[in-house]
């Protein structure tokens, strides 16, 4: 689970063009919106074809990304709980 | 009318060089524009994480604006900017993002900037303008337009300032010309002295 964390870091810092963030500035409770990482609506969508793409998960609901994306924690135990790839 | 406007304060970006009122600010042999905004944004210690999700276009036209507009902040500034390659450079990326149906993953970041007048949102945030902004696209610069729209715009009272700009934007290929017209200013806004900064 660690490794995936740490996968997820470097692929949120890539997509999302994060310059000058390193993995090591994202704890794995940080909120990923908001306060946190400041990630936007924008953000938002990029993740969900993040986790099309990378892991083969589908979200048909955007809703749940709100659950989903809360931090890395969240992000990395729904992504171990449903990847198909 | 002519003679109450004039034009404020202007920059250039092109071929590796930046100036801001005819002098030289920076100068980077970086070829790729992608590395040369970043580096000059850098240099100028403009602190605004932001900047560096935005496609190339956004980004040329945010920092010639922020060199204009850091030491003449008014929010009743419009925002008039064309160019003629439109958002050309990121359409040719998103299309090739979305080329192999095998593939087929649109990214959302890149397809927000999929047209021109974006950057203009981009400007407006930074600089908390809630006022008139358009784009236009001509086949090259034309100062008669931008002269004529920006003097209707002060004299109907719909904005103080207007901040100009042609942005021109294809692959590594780009030209900023940003200029600030307003009632305060010393260069006499009129088609001379607009053609004749654009060309130096």
């Amino acid at each position: 689970m660690e490794a995936l964390k740490q996968e997820l870091k470097e692929k949120i810092i890539a997509v999302l063009n994060l310059e000058d963030v390193q993995p090591s500035d994202i704890s794995n409770t940080d909120a990923l919106f908001g306060d946190g990482l400041g990630l936007d609506s924008i953000d938002a969508l990029e993740l969900i074809v993040l986790l099309d793409k990378d892991y083969g998960i589908k979200l048909t609901d955007p809703k749940e990304g709100k659950n989903i994306f809360q931090s890395i924690d969240t992000m990395a135990a729904y992504v171990e709980a449903n990847r198909t790839k | 009318m002519e003679d109450t406007l004039y034009i404020k304060s202007y920059a250039s970006i092109e071929n590796g060089k930046i100036s801001v009122d005819g002098k030289t600010v920076f100068e980077s042999s970086v070829a790729n524009v992608s590395d040369f905004l970043k580096e000059s944004v850098r240099h100028f210690g403009i602190q605004y994480p932001k900047f560096f999700k935005m496609d190339n276009l956004s980004k040329l036209a945010f920092l010639g604006s922020e060199l204009v507009l850091k030491d003449n902040p008014n929010p009743e500034t419009a925002l008039l900017f064309a160019n003629s390659s439109s958002s050309l450079d990121t359409d040719v990326t998103y299309q090739e993002s979305i080329a192999d149906k095998g593939n087929y993953f649109p990214s959302p970041a890149v397809f927000v900037y999929t047209l021109p007048n974006i950057c203009l949102g981009e400007i407006s945030i930074r600089h908390q303008l809630k006022t008139e902004n358009s784009f236009f696209i001509f086949g090259a610069f034309n100062p008669d337009f931008f002269i004529g729209y920006a003097e209707n715009l002060i004299e109907t009272g719909k904005a103080a300032n207007v901040l100009c700009g042609w942005t021109e934007l294809f692959k590594d290929d780009y030209k900023a010309f940003v200029y600030l017209v307003s009632s305060e200013g010393k260069k006499a806004h009129t088609k001379q002295n607009i053609e004749s900064l654009y060309t130096n």
